[in-house]
Order: structure tokens, then sequence, then C-alpha cells
């Protein structure tokens, strides 16, 4: 099962990452488990700096900005 | 062309498709940017046109003196906007936050905070990503007034605000700008530094272990031109309504409000114009597109370049939801000192154009 998570303190970009990412996980139709992730420590856990960003299964996808739908599908895929 | 014959001698056709795709790139490229330069040299008699000649508006009338500037300026803006972001777009692939973390950490002060000024300029900032870059750059170990440096002009000095000052009122003014907010930062970040401030950040900053990120692959070219134009779709995409809103306002008051109006409240001799608008615009929050036009507005009725450009840096440089969100990270005595230095350092900006235009 993929797991997802989304990195993010809470900005409309965050919620905006969140609503692709789950449609692109819906797409896709394979099973997954959505996370926000909105703690700092565990935010910087990842090495991330920039906020909104996207995590799949453990592994940093993208950060600081909101993808299409497209390149969600792509990233999740 | 046959695949299933690796020689030495032929090139793979993979590389034939690559560069057919890099010219063809090229060439939508040169064609895009000779539309743009048509589009703006075409604004001015365009404008003029469709305000007296379809319109018919009376010329020197308010209303046309107000049409006219928002039809010139409106796709004026918006052009320069586009191009910009455009190019800084790519800038910005080549200076990630991940590499400028790596590029200050450690820097000496003086030096770093130089180097941190100007990088800021290069870095989109969202306020939500203020905590995570500044506890990314504090454990890597860059100087805390280095830090400092680069969290003050990276959301005073961007791209955004120089295209539309130098769309609006000429390439002197946004020259202004970007030397004097650098020298706010340098300034301001410096000083943070010297005060030795650093037990005032939140102690479990320093104890968060920031994860390796994923060594980022060198994008290619196609890539970079790729970030440039999704830079441009989410930047002028999101602030395009701000700039048509702000210029609207400012047509209005360009076309009715009588000159010098504003000259008693907001001009050069009113010494507190500028501790009052500093004040004023701390707390605020716009991004640059907003407040922009209106301040241009502001200052085409006669209010001093001084006081005008004090107001916007503290409008867009420091904020009240910046300040709610730094306090995760800065105990107060630093985050006071944080803003009390930035504010300071404006006002001087803004007395000194007051007093030598």
């Amino acid at each position: 099962m993929k797991t997802i998570q989304i990195l993010g303190t809470g900005c409309a970009k965050c919620q905006q990452l969140a609503a692709v990412a789950e449609d692109a996980a819906r797409t896709l139709g394979a099973p997954y488990e959505l996370r926000k992730v909105t703690d700092l420590k565990e935010i910087m856990g990842f090495g991330v700096m920039r906020t909104p960003a996207l995590v799949v299964d453990g592994v940093v996808k993208l950060s600081g900005r909101v993808p299409s739908a497209e390149e969600a599908r792509r990233l999740l895929g | 062309m046959s695949e299933a014959t690796p020689s030495a001698i032929v090139a793979p056709p993979a590389a034939g498709r690559a560069r057919r795709r890099a010219a063809a790139q090229l060439g939508w490229g040169l064609a895009a940017l000779g539309a743009w330069i048509g589009a703006y040299a075409g604004l001015a008699p365009a404008s003029r046109w469709l305000t007296y000649g379809l319109l018919r508006l009376a010329p020197g009338g308010r209303l046309g003196a107000a049409v006219e500037f928002f039809l010139f300026e409106t796709p004026k803006v918006l052009l320069l906007l586009a191009l910009v972001v455009f190019g800084v777009g790519i800038v910005r692939s080549y200076f990630t936050p991940e590499r400028t973390r790596r590029i200050l950490a450690g820097q000496r002060e003086s030096v770093g905070n130089v180097m941190a000024a100007l990088l800021g300029v290069v870095t989109p900032f969202c306020s939500c990503s203020a905590v995570p870059l500044f506890i990314g750059f504090v454990t890597a170990g860059v100087p805390l007034g280095v830090t400092f440096s680069f969290l003050i002009s990276a959301p005073m000095v961007n791209e955004i605000a120089l295209v539309l000052l130098f769309g609006l009122f000429g390439w002197q003014v946004a020259a202004i700008y970007l030397g004097t907010g650098l020298a706010i930062a340098l300034a301001a970040g410096w000083t943070i530094g010297r005060l030795r401030l650093e037990r005032y950040v939140e102690d479990w900053v320093y104890q968060t272990r920031v994860g390796a990120a994923e060594p980022e692959a060198t994008p290619t070219w196609p890539a970079r031109m790729a970030a440039g134009r999704e830079a441009v779709r989410d930047i002028v995409g999101r602030v395009w309504p701000y700039v048509v809103a702000g210029i609207a306002v400012g047509a209005g008051i360009h076309g009715y409000v009588p000159e010098g109006f504003l000259a008693s409240v907001l001009g050069r001799d009113a010494w507190w114009s500028v501790p009052l608008a500093v004040l004023i615009g701390v707390p605020m929050y716009s991004n640059a597109a907003g407040i922009i036009p209106v301040v241009q507005a502001l200052l085409g009725k006669g209010a001093a370049l001084g006081t005008v450009l004090a107001f916007m840096m503290s409008v867009i440089g420091l904020s009240l939801p910046e300040a709610i969100i730094l306090r995760k990270v800065l105990r107060p005595p630093l985050l006071a000192a944080f803003f009390g230095v930035v504010a300071l350092g404006i006002m001087a900006v803004g007395f000194l154009f007051n007093w030598i235009l």
C-alpha cells in the first residue's frame, strides 16, 4: 500500500497539495494511505525546507509547490 | 532509421530527436519573445486608441485619463511580470534553498551576510516556509545574523516588486529599491549577529535533526525552461487579480485625486510621515503586486518618495502573520529585535530619500 504524506503547517498551498495528491491517488486506483504531517520537527526530519512537500513511501518527491494533476499522478505512480 | 544496428559512427536516433525537440523549443521561445515585444510596443497606441477612439472619452478629462492609464498599465505590467518571472524561474533552478543552505553553511559574517542577502532575492518566499528555512539554515551552521539577512531580503526584495517598480516608475526607482533593500538586509542581519542573541532562539530548534534531503539531479535545460513556465503559471496566475485591482485603484487616483492632495499628509516636510508609514506598514500584509500600484498612485499625487518606499518595504518585508509564524522559533526578545532593527533600517531609508530628493 502506498504511503502518502503531505508535509506542511496548514497554509493554503498545503491544503491544495493534499487535495491534488488525494485526487491523483484515487484516480490511480491503488490502495493508499494519506497523512498530513504538520509537526515541524517531523517535517524537518525529511530534510525539507520548503513547504508544502509531498512524500511517497518515505521519499520526498516534491517540495515548495503544488503540482498539476498529471504531475501528481506521475509522482505517485 | 534502424534502431537495431548500433554503430559507433552513426549517432543514435534519440540524440537526433532530442536535438529536434530542443530546436523546436528554441523556435517557440523566440516566437514568444517576438510576440511579447510586439505586444509591448503596441500598448501605448492601443490604449490611446481604445480610450479616445473606440470609447470616445474626452481627451484631457478625468475618466479618459483614468481609463487610458488602466488600459496601458495593466497589460504592460502583466507582460513585464511574465517575462521577469520566467527569467527568475530559470535562475531559481540554479539556486534551490537546499543549495543555498549548503552555500551559506559555515560562512563568516559580513561575507555571509552579503551572500545571504543576494540569495534571498532569487529565493521565493512563502511565509509558511519561513520556519523550515530558518531551522534548516541554523542547524546547518549558518550564523544567526546571516540567516536573518536571508530572511529579510527574501520577502522584501523579490522580482515581482522589482518588476512592478521598474514598469511603473522606471529603472531608477527599481534600482533604489533593490540597493536599499539589500543594504537593509545586510546591515540588519549583521547587527542582529553582533547582538549575540543566539540564546533567544527556541531550544528545540537547535535540537532538531534535519534529515538529508535526496540529492537533486542537476536539471537539464528543458527542465529549467519548464521551471520558468511553471513559475509564470504559478505566480502570475495567482497575482494578476491583485495587479489589476491595484492598477484600477491607481487609475482612479490618477484620474480623480487632485495633484498634491497627499503632499500635506505624506509630503517631505512632514518628518513624522516616515515613522508613521512604517508603523502602519509593519503589521500589514500584502504581496508586492497588491501594494505597488497603490503606492504608485500615491507617488503620482505628491507623496514623498522616501515615505512611500518606507511604507512599501514595511508592508512587504514585515507583517503580523510573519511575526506569529516566527514566534515558533524565536523568543520575544529576538523577534522584537528582528522587527525593530529592520523597521529602523526602513525608516533610515525613508528619511534618507526624503532628504536627498
